[in-house]
């Protein structure tokens, strides 16, 4: 339990940086250009290096997890995603895995205390948070594109549109708005309650996560009750990105809570757990195909060893192998 | 003494900081330090004499260096291991995947866990933040008692991947525990029950250290059983140069017990085909304990196979019963000892089926073997002869999830007995549950820890008993073969275990034989039948 | 300088990630529009906005929707400042005058930052503007 109230006090301690500096000092154009510039190229730079240092070290052995049946015979119906054999297999593979998610599908619960025989218990409703969260946070990133862009994407805009649909209130609450709140919910909780998952929780796991939900309330607190003028948010958003950094004038401190925490997920996200969004790319249990021995799969580094050869090993036993009346290479030299 | 199942299992770990919890070295928990004079045999680094429960471990002075420069190697040489240490985002999907866990209850062996050993110290060595941040970041230093703990849990490991089949992010706990215990080895922290079977079969050619003379002697014992139970002399040919095939079997099959069978069953096969094939004293080991060791060592002992198929100028290998040594065939022997130029794609001479599959590493697995010689029919089947069991199939860990040979076994299965019923889905093909004992813990001082871990595979088998009345596990695994009869005699009782050639050795009709009244352990074969004929 | 392997996937998957985290500064020099700001047409008409403009930058929306409720609930069409200063409650009789121009005014904002009231889906535009 430390470890939550570490997390705790560290993202209120990342709150109050932003309300001390614009609040207090007054540094705007620190926190409205340094910062989601720094924040940005930490980002990138970040990402790149961490996927370099991946493909650094070459996978030495192909080692798919086969999920299924192999080909072999022409007769036995082979698993083709499961146990891909082929390029085409592969792609399946992973698409179903990136897109759907397809190991915590197949998640089950060993249940301690069972009346009935079976041990397992199938358990979709992690999957369905872990999917849902993931597709809210994608749809959230972007809705944003419409302060990036000018002229907006129609897609951008239809999408928001789809979001909206439920038409309450004005401005409108969103699906995203209150699934994610919901599914951030449900993994915090999910970590405090579910003791294994307890167990292994670090400090961090619950800091990605209050982040994240400290993230997600500003913003929605910036749609719904602190509001600021989107057209002048928008001249800062696309200033950046245009390298002719603009300061908005008319936004509020929670405008500035809310871009600070998220220039510092973006900084944080090399250097954390958060980098499993390319890692599963290149997991190698994943992405080969189990078809090693229809083609020699080559390791870079495969060095020579010391093996025992047959004329050693002739060596010690001959005498013996011909009492036993077994085949010799060398008959010995002199007996 | 029977056990309830199912016994009190506490998945729910109380609350404590696991980082400053101590490995407690209960007796029957571990497997024993390595003698020193195979260690010394293999050229072991830092050869000690040394056993786990002992206060000091003499380790070397620098083991520390040793440890964290070992671990840069591996980093620079593994991307999985790297990768593995990165990505984890410990969503728990893996908590109550793994048997260990699940029949012990303790939280480290929870999959996550048992690589968050590791990655603690990875983080405070190889990562900013946790060289910045140390605890707060999950990092953790390296001393004596987290060596330690390593060496507990990475022994309490059977390296049988089923968690990787949950992780949505494929993260492998085996290649983590292959890690660990590369990094243990380098200090001399090794254990008997592997070290000392790998340096038999450096010396010997095979794990149990059979001589050759004893080799052919037991191969001619098998061939007087054969001709006892069917009236057939058959000709087993040892060392045959020129042969087309050469055979390699893991070496339990031809020195214990229920593997015998098995072996049996191989040769009344062979013989009733006609194979032109041979056996190898030198390469009488198709198992390979260098795999639970070390890359170095698993490529020490593999190089045999190749060396010998060239010596014997064969065209190609047949592979016998074997979990772990069918991971080391079909993912990494082409890859360390190959390329097999010498040899051909593999044909079966029978069909003249090209087994496409094997055409690089030119090795077949018997069960793909035998399915296709069924498949053409060309073996006569008398199921009746295994009416007296009902079978269950039980797939290991090595085949199932590396290998993917789902079907072939049970293919045959179902054509050579009556009674086949499959265990409760989640337990069975990739979901298999590992019976316990495989990475080399078969051992007997770490007796407990096998047998929990080996509870979910029982459950399963119990289950199937109380539902179809199962009383044999068929398996396709030297080591399930010796540990399951007593893991089930433990926790379920009245359930044996055979392998799925001794089934087909029973229903083999073979040409010239005499009335089988004997199935190959030498019982009557049919016992119902055999008692109405008495009563008549 | 290590090795790298799997070059070519690699780059590829790098190349995809900058493209697409870089797509603001491309997309908006493609399109030329990024230093554009929307120039609001106000015809001074009446006497002073209801509220002031800062305010009503933020907050146009919420006091639409307090007239709105006040008009159809309550049957109230006088909206009294906290200054005292009353004010008609009609989006045409009032705001109107003012802000003549929908197109220029409204829809050039609104589709500026990607806003779309879901009013005008029933009601139809107040004949009163000018388009």
């Amino acid at each position: 339990m430390i470890r939550l109230i570490y997390a705790f006090v560290l993202t209120l301690f990342l709150i109050l940086i932003p309300l001390f500096g614009v609040g207090i000092l007054g540094l705007t154009r620190f926190f409205s250009i340094v910062i989601p510039y720094s924040a940005f190229l930490i980002f990138l730079a970040g990402s790149i290096l961490r996927v370099l240092s991946w493909v650094s070290s070459p996978q030495p052995f192909k080692i798919p997890l086969t999920a299924g049946q192999q080909r072999s015979l022409q007769w036995i119906k082979s698993s083709y995603i499961e146990s891909p054999y082929n390029k085409i297999g592969i792609f399946m593979r992973m698409l179903l895995e990136i897109l759907f998610f397809r190991s915590l599908l197949k998640n089950e619960k060993t249940n301690p205390h069972v009346s009935k025989w079976l041990l397992f218990t199938s358990n979709k409703r992690f999957w369905l948070m872990s999917i849902l969260f993931h597709y809210s946070l994608l749809i959230i990133v972007f809705r944003h594109l419409k302060l990036f862009f000018e002229p907006i994407p129609s897609i951008v805009n239809l999408l928001s549109r789809i979001d909206a649909l439920f038409e309450i209130s004005i401005p409108t609450i969103l699906l995203t708005e209150i699934i994610v709140l919901v599914c951030i919910a449900y993994l915090l909780l999910r970590r405090i309650v579910v003791s294994q998952v307890r167990y292994i929780s670090l400090t961090s796991d619950y800091f990605v996560l209050f982040l994240l939900l400290s993230v997600v309330l500003t913003g929605i607190l910036l749609r719904h009750l602190f509001r600021v003028d989107i057209m002048d948010v928008k001249r800062f958003a696309l200033g950046l990105f245009l390298f002719n950094p603009y300061i908005p004038h008319f936004v509020g401190s929670c405008f500035y809570v809310h871009l600070f925490l998220v220039s510092f997920l973006f900084a944080y996200f090399p250097f954390s757990k958060l980098v499993h969004a390319g890692g599963v790319f290149l997991s190698p249990t994943r992405n080969l195909e189990n078809n090693s021995r229809t083609i020699r799969y080559l390791n870079p580094w495969n060095y020579p060893v010391k093996t025992r050869t047959y004329d050693e090993w002739e060596d010690e036993f001959r005498e013996m192998m011909k009492e036993a009346n077994i085949p010799v290479e060398k008959e010995d030299r002199k007996i | 003494m029977k056990k309830e199942i199912p016994p009190q299992m506490n998945l729910s770990p109380k609350d404590e900081n696991w980082m400053e919890k101590k490995a407690e070295f209960k007796k029957g928990t571990y497997c024993y330090g390595a003698p020193l004079k195979h260690q010394n045999y293999l050229g072991l680094p830092n050869p000690r004499e040394w056993q786990p429960h002992s206060e000091d471990w003499n380790l070397p002075e620098n083991w520390k260096d040793i440890i964290l420069q070992g671990m840069k190697d591996l980093l620079e040489k593994y991307r999985s291991f790297k990768l593995f240490m990165d990505i984890c985002v410990r969503c728990g999907a893996c908590t109550d995947k793994c048997h260990f866990f699940v029949g012990t209850g303790d939280p480290k062996n929870m999959p996550v866990l048992r690589a968050e050993l590791l990655r603690s110290v990875y983080r405070r060595y190889f990562t900013l933040p946790g060289k910045i941040f140390k605890k707060f970041a999950g990092a953790r230093e390296l001393t004596e008692e987290v060596l330690k703990e390593w060496f507990y849990y990475f022994y309490q490991c059977t390296e049988c991947r089923r968690c990787s089949l949950y992780c949505p992010y494929g993260i492998d706990t085996c290649e983590i525990t292959m890690m660990g215990r590369e990094l243990l080895n380098l200090v001399g922290c090794n254990i008997q029950w592997i070290v000392e079977p790998a340096s038999n079969s450096f010396r010997t050619g095979n794990h149990l250290g059979v001589p050759p003379s004893a080799f052919k002697e037991t191969l001619d014992f098998a061939r007087d059983e054969i001709e006892e139970l069917t009236g057939i002399k058959i000709d087993i040919p040892i060392n045959r140069k020129g042969a087309e095939i050469l055979f390699v079997a893991p070496s339990a099959d031809y020195f214990a017990s229920p593997h015998w069978y098995t072996l049996l069953g191989y040769l009344m096969v062979f013989h009733e085909i006609g194979l032109d094939y041979t056996w190898s004293t030198f390469a009488s080991e198709g198992g390979n304990f260098g795999l639970f060791h070390s890359y170095e060592l698993m490529k020490r002992l593999n190089a045999k196979i190749y060396e010998e198929a060239k010596r014997l100028k064969v065209k190609w290998i047949l592979g016998g019963e074997c979990g772990h040594m069918w991971r080391v065939i079909h993912q990494y022997m082409d890859t360390i000892n190959g390329p097999a130029d010498f040899l051909e794609e593999p044909v079966s001479p029978i069909t003249g089926t090209r087994f496409l599959n094997a055409k690089s590493t030119k090795m077949v697995h018997i069960a793909e073997f035998t399915a296709d010689l069924i498949y053409h029919g060309k073996l006569v089947l008398d199921k009746k002869r295994n009416d007296k069991w009902v079978i269950t199939f039980h797939d290991s860990c090595n085949t199932a999830r590396s290998m993917g040979i789902l079907e072939e076994p049970r293919f045959i299965l179902r054509n050579v007995c009556n009674n086949f019923y499959e265990m409760p889905e989640n337990t069975i093909r990739e979901k298999t549950f590992c019976c316990g004992s495989g990475a080399g813990l078969g051992a007997d001082e770490n007796l407990e820890a096998r047998l929990k871990g080996g509870f979910p595979r029982a459950y399963a088998v119990n289950y199937v008993k109380q539902k179809f009345g199962v009383n044999m596990v068929a398996c396709m695994c030297a080591i399930d073969k010796a540990s399951l009869p007593v893991l089930l005699d433990y926790w379920v009782g009245g359930v044996e275990v055979c392998g799925v050639h001794e089934l087909v050795g029973n229903a083999l009709v073979m040409k010239g034989e005499k009335e089988r009244v004997k199935n190959l352990r030498g019982e009557p074969i049919l016992e119902a039948e055999k008692n109405e004929e008495d009563l008549r | 300088m290590k090795k790298i392997y799997d070059k070519g996937k690699t780059l590829t998957g790098l190349i995809i990630f900058v493209v697409l985290v870089s797509s603001p500064t491309w997309y908006n020099l493609v399109f030329g529009k990024g230093n554009y700001v929307p120039d609001l047409k106000v015809e001074k008409n009446g006497k002073e906005c209801v509220k002031r403009t800062s305010y009503m930058k933020k907050n146009h929306m919420e006091l639409l929707k307090v007239w709105r409720d006040e008009v159809v609930r309550t049957g109230n069409r006088t909206y009294v400042r906290e200054d005292g200063e009353k004010f008609e409650i009609s989006l045409s009789g009032t705001c109107l005058k003012c802000h003549t121009n929908k197109q220029e005014f409204c829809d050039r904002c609104h589709r500026y930052v990607g806003v779309t009231p879901y009013c005008f889906g029933c009601h139809n535009i107040p004949r009163e503007t000018r388009k």
